[in-house]
């Protein structure tokens, strides 16, 4: 299964669920399939999905599902040992774990040769970390959903991609109605 | 100006552990900051430290309205302020000049193309006073960099400059753009 096959089985967990979803295809990816005000889009800003999923989960207690990519967490590693010392019971991290930069050609990643993302995670601190694989993370992503824990998923699939537009809509728009939905739901 | 907090002195310490004139205004001062904070509801706050911020640090880690919440990078920062501002909270990140280069780009894409407020304090290393050379390097390109973001941008010179705090703090969530405070050495009163 590759990232865009994994989406298709998650989108009935997540439809509903405040979601913070990674830069370039992945988000092209889940705006063309599921386009929520409920998911809020990266544009540009590699690495950064897991930290702003981590502070909107500190900050409202809905659930907070941020899908980011194992280039992206590698970019940004110093935010696992962050959120290993934040817990934060109501955030869901999902490591789309292709092994490669699927968004700049599909370079390989570090993450698809030596390195386990999973192990660097519980060797953070994070302290419930499920390593699985692709068919499997619609599952694991239920009981995540089902529990009252921080859930790290590292989900190992394919690399490679589907063709999907760009997203046309501006910033500012993605940011006021993902807003204006986080507001409805803690109201 | 005036300094709220007693000489250690008065209560009865040994002479040697008085502090000095300096420090008791710098204590003084990251009070003041922190109550700025506080007076305009900020009550995220994310930091990476430098020497001369311990004292706010010190004072937001132990403020109950606040939630703090320590980064590895100022970047990383940046990211927990946006998720916390979409939350419903008001975000600050407190950090030092030197880590500008490393939020340029989290700067234009996210915060500013997402048009989001950030307060920034910085300490402003690298100005007079300063002992260590490399800081210097950094200094000549702060301001050159906040201009080229068209990032509204305050220098705080002299202590009494800290009364400004809570109207710069209004003015960056009025706005909903990131502002830097740029706190230097003689600010703070000497390193």
């Amino acid at each position: 299964m590759i990232r865009s096959e994994v989406f298709k089985t998650l989108i009935p967990l997540i439809s509903d669920q405040l979601v913070v979803c990674n830069i370039g295809l992945p988000s092209q990816e889940l705006h063309m399939m599921d386009d929520q005000p409920s998911n809020f889009y990266m544009l540009g800003t590699m690495g950064l999905a897991s930290s702003i999923g981590l502070g909107l989960a500190l900050s409202q207690k809905q659930k907070v599902i941020a899908i980011d990519g194992d280039g992206s967490v590698l970019t940004n590693l110093g935010t696992l040992p962050t959120i290993a010392n934040n817990p934060a019971s109501n955030f869901i991290l999902l490591i789309i774990d292709n092994g490669s930069y699927g968004s700049t050609g599909d370079q390989p990643t570090y993450a698809g040769r030596k390195t386990s993302l999973a192990k660097v995670a519980e060797a953070c601190g994070c302290d419930n970390v499920i390593e699985c694989k692709a068919e499997d993370t619609a599952k694991v992503m239920e009981a995540a959903l089902k529990g009252d824990r921080m859930t790290i998923i590292v989900c190992k699939c394919k690399s490679g991609n589907v063709p999907v537009p760009v997203i046309e809509m501006d910033a500012p728009v993605i940011k006021h109605r993902f807003m204006e939905e986080v507001k409805r739901r803690n109201a | 100006m005036a300094v709220a907090l007693p000489l250690r002195a008065e209560t009865g310490l040994r002479q040697k552990e008085r502090p000095t004139r300096e420090e008791v205004s710098a204590l003084s001062i990251s009070q003041k900051i922190v109550d700025g904070l506080i007076e305009h509801n900020v009550n995220f706050v994310t930091t990476v430290p430098c020497k001369q911020l311990a004292g706010v640090i010190e004072i937001v880690e132990k403020t109950p309205q606040i939630m703090h919440v320590p980064s590895n990078k100022e970047d990383e920062g940046m990211g927990l302020c946006a998720g916390a501002w979409m939350g419903g909270k008001r975000p600050c990140i407190i950090m030092q000049n030197t880590a500008l280069g490393v939020t340029v780009n989290t700067l234009a894409t996210l915060i500013q193309f997402y048009q989001m407020p950030l307060p920034m304090i910085i300490s402003y290393r690298g100005e007079l006073g300063e002992r260590v050379a490399c800081q210097v390097e950094m200094a000549v390109h702060t301001k050159a960099l906040l201009d080229q973001l068209h990032i509204q941008t305050y220098h705080f010179h002299k202590p009494d400059d800290v009364e400004e705090i809570g109207a710069i703090i209004k003015h960056t969530f009025m706005s909903r753009k990131p502002t830097a405070i740029l706190t230097d050495s003689n600010f703070w009163g000497g390193y």
